[in-house]
């Protein structure tokens, strides 16, 4: 056998791509394994697989997609997180010329894949599932419009994360960033597989949030129930609505963007090399056209999640909603507006930077109206401090603060000073933990109950939420600190020892943080295996006002018996008041869609093209190509596509739910 | 709305559908006629800027590639009306709500960048700058 013919095979992966001279790969690699082999033995023995397979992997209800997104979305939190203790730890060490301990090419790969995977593969599958979950029982519809897309965007993202995974073991991942500017990301100064991973598994992932997008916005503007006008839209749903018009607004632009970085690697284009009039800017730009929405993405449906906290545990309805709705619009229309302020010290000069710099200021205005409109939906109140509450508190709390380092930073001759410090990370982490992360835990919390039928435990959720909050300020402040002293983010090693008790104290925060996220795992391990739960019987155990309120918990497959009619803002809260009667008899069968394997197929597929691509192994490129496109053919001659759930169990559920509903009032 | 009385339950009996579509009116399929229209008028914007091209009838380059861009923006809108059946009636106004909202972002995206690579080139550029004062 010659080398020609194994690279034909294999392209160019060799046994020396495996990184087997890093010991904490090796070890980390280890202990996955091992981790990995107990599951599947553990799944096999319990005989689970097709349970898995049937309920759960081919399901097109989009319950259970949106719980297997979040389930995807903690699993790469915990992954990312890592990333982040690591680098703690060698910022926290390596000082006095001591190296620390890990190498530049580790170091620059785990600030690399730290951001990727916090912002793709966590909370955007986070507030994905969210969205998947919530927002068509708020609008009192079945399901999605398009429900089995929606199981392959949920593939696609999963596939995209496989990607990311596998570039821990299997070659390198990029070492340029999270956003890999060229022409640190052209083939010249980056030629190993790293960022042809980071491309590959964003187009796979990308094509997965594109169509979850376009099943969203035709889902809310298609299905809701009748009588829901927009402006009865509950606000989460109209967060929603925007953050996907958002999400199909940017994503190409991202989608293109990464296409023509792929083009100048693979077939030696110059459209962002440093010459041949290439422009590296122009990625830069271009890239901040679509990552400037991209964070409204993220923390729109936040905002909705609050709302809906704040009305319910206020006991009120929401202060200013009109206003809410209008701040939401504005804000997805400035979004676009704003993001030069990304790189106001590439050059482009005093006029443009002022005009971005005005538009960024303008944006906290519609921000700071909502925070007004929670707070008066407060006043007055009776409120109970649940968890979502608390954690409502504590985002108002931060992220006011995010909110004003950022609006420091959106003048542009402050972010001379602090383009690329910690003080700008301080920031980020500020509002999107702060923002983003503390209206995931919100939510978690406050829709636990309708997904599983029980409330979460609440010592723990206490000291979850309160290692997160003190962690937090002690990972992040000292941070602020550094940044205005003028350190200057990414760094391996540093010079100065006086600086040494500021990383410390960041450290420390995240070991604060890691016991946050470990009591949060424990308050799951207690709620869900725990003898005495309370089983919520009733379906409306916050005494919510939304429609999801309305149904069972968790609710049946149908999600509504009979379609609900909307007279009002608060459906259920107003159903509530004219004491309305649940039908109870002359139930109908009920058209669903089928399940279907499709999704897995077209998303693994997607990963072997993607694998091939980042490996050179041309024929599995092509193979796998033709292959998705003909598993997607194949797919529109499936006419099985829809069924009948007869009125005889729809009448069992039902009754069952009445006798429920009987004994606990 | 208190005035809706206890009698009123919980849901309507009536919905048996999974869809139920609130807004009620469908989409404009089009006729024979307006296809046709489309595509004469497709072609017609194709051709033109091939005989630009082709007969080099415009001198100035820079003319030619904004008329060419011109046709192609009128082209643009040919096939949304005509092929997408855009108008400010089908699916209760939203696909021309989505039309605005396109043409909004696209202007912003494309004109923004315009105006920032102009800059950025001016200033930034290794071998334009010849005299610090001239930085825009």
């Amino acid at each position: 056998m010659t080398n020609e013919f194994w690279s034909f095979i294999f392209g160019r992966l060799t046994w020396d791509v495996l990184p087997l001279h890093e010991p904490i790969v090796v070890i980390t690699f280890i202990v996955v394994a091992i981790g990995g082999l107990a599951v599947l033995g553990a799944l096999t023995y319990f005989k689970l697989w097709g349970y898995l397979w049937k309920e759960w992997f081919t399901s097109v209800d989009h319950k259970k997609i949106g719980i297997m997104y979040m389930v995807l979305g903690l699993v790469m939190l915990l992954r990312g997180f890592a990333d982040a203790l690591m680098m703690r730890l060698q910022q926290a060490i390596a000082f006095n010329g001591y190296e620390g301990y890990l190498n530049a090419h580790h170091y620059d790969q785990l600030f690399s894949v730290h951001g990727v995977i916090m912002i793709f593969f966590v909370a955007m599958p986070l507030i994905t599932g969210f969205m998947n979950y919530v927002v068509p029982l708020q609008i009192g519809a079945r399901d999605v419009s398009f429900p089995f897309l929606n199981n392959f965007s949920f593939w696609m993202t999963a596939g995209g994360a496989v990607l990311v995974m596998m570039s821990l073991f299997v070659g390198e991942f990029a070492q340029t960033g999270w956003l890999a500017f060229p022409p640190l990301s052209g083939i010249e100064h980056s030629p190993a597989s790293g960022v042809d991973y980071y491309i590959w598994s964003l187009q796979v992932a990308g094509v997965g949030t594109t169509l979850s997008g376009v099943n969203l916005i035709a889902t809310i503007i298609k299905m809701r129930a009748p009588g829901m006008t927009m402006m009865k839209m509950p606000v989460f749903t109209w967060t929603s609505l925007c953050t996907n018009v958002l999400i199909v607004a940017s994503f190409p632009i991202l989608t293109a963007v990464l296409t023509l970085l792929a083009l100048d690697r693979y077939v030696g284009t110059n459209f962002f090399t440093a010459d041949f009039g290439g422009s590296p800017m122009m990625y830069i730009n271009l890239i901040w056209i679509w990552g400037h929405p991209e964070v409204y993405i993220l923390i729109l449906p936040c905002f909705g999640i609050f709302s809906e906290v704040a009305s319910t545990f206020s006991g009120k309805r929401l202060f200013g909603y009109t206003s809410m709705v209008y701040a939401t619009v504005v804000i997805t229309v400035l979004s676009y507006l704003v993001w030069l302020h990304h790189f106001f010290t590439m050059g482009s000069g005093a006029s443009v930077n002022s005009f971005f710099g005005i538009t960024t200021m303008i944006i906290s205005i519609p921000t700071g109206a909502k925070i007004f409109n929670w707070l008066f939906t407060m006043y007055k109140g009776r409120i109970r401090f649940e968890l979502p509450m608390m954690w409502l508190i504590a985002f108002m709390l931060t992220f006011t603060i995010g909110g004003m380092t950022g609006v420091l930073l959106a003048v542009p001759p402050a972010d001379f000073v602090l383009h690329n410090s910690l003080f700008l990370v301080a920031h980020f982490h500020n509002v999107i933990i702060g923002g983003v992360l503390f209206g995931i835990f919100a939510g978690i919390n406050y829709w636990w109950p309708k997904a599983f039928g029980y409330k979460l435990n609440e010592f723990w959720g206490k000291v979850s939420f309160w290692l997160w909050n003190v962690g937090f300020w002690l990972a992040f402040g000292p941070l602020y600190v550094l940044g205005l002293m003028g350190i200057t983010r990414r760094l391996r090693t540093f010079d100065d020892p006086s600086l040494q008790i500021w990383f410390i104290i960041a450290g420390i925060g995240a070991l604060v943080i890691a016991g946050g996220i470990g009591a949060m795992l424990i308050q799951f391990g207690v709620s869900i295996l725990g003898k005495n739960k309370e089983w919520d019987t009733t379906g409306d155990p916050w005494n919510g006002r939304t429609l999801e309120w309305a149904t069972s918990s968790p609710p049946p497959q149908y999600n509504f018996a009979f379609t609900p009619v909307i007279h009002d803002n608060d459906a259920w809260a107003d159903m509530k008041a004219r004491n309305a009667q649940r039908p109870t008899k002359d139930f109908m069968e009920i058209h669903m869609p089928r399940n279907t394997g499709t999704g897995v197929v077209l998303a693994g597929l997607s990963v072997v093209l993607g694998f091939a691509l980042i490996w050179y192994m041309w024929w599995l490129a092509i193979l796998s190509f033709v292959a998705l496109i003909g598993a997607a053919i194949i797919h529109t001659f499936n006419y099985d596509r829809d069924y009948y759930i007869p009125v005889e169990a729809v009448a069992d559920v039902e009754n069952e739910r009445t006798r429920l509903l009987s004994g606990a009032r | 709305m208190s005035a809706h009385t206890s009698t009123d339950t919980l849901a309507s009996g009536t919905h048996a559908h999974p869809n139920p579509d609130a807004h009620g009116d469908g989409h404009d399929h089009g006729t024979r006629r307006t296809y046709l229209i489309g595509f004469a008028l497709s072609v017609i914007l194709t051709a033109i800027p091939f005989w630009l091209v082709m007969g080099d009838v415009i001198a100035d380059t820079t003319i030619a590639t904004l008329v060419i861009m011109g046709f192609g923006v009128v082209q643009i809108f040919v096939h949304m009306v005509y092929f997408l059946h855009m108008n400010t009636k089908s699916e209760g106004g939203w696909t021309m709500m989505a039309a605005i909202f396109t043409i909004i972002i696209i202007v912003i995206a494309l004109s923004g960048s315009l105006w920032v690579m102009f800059h950025l080139n001016t200033n930034m550029m290794p071998g334009h700058i010849m005299n610090p004062a001239d930085l825009i």
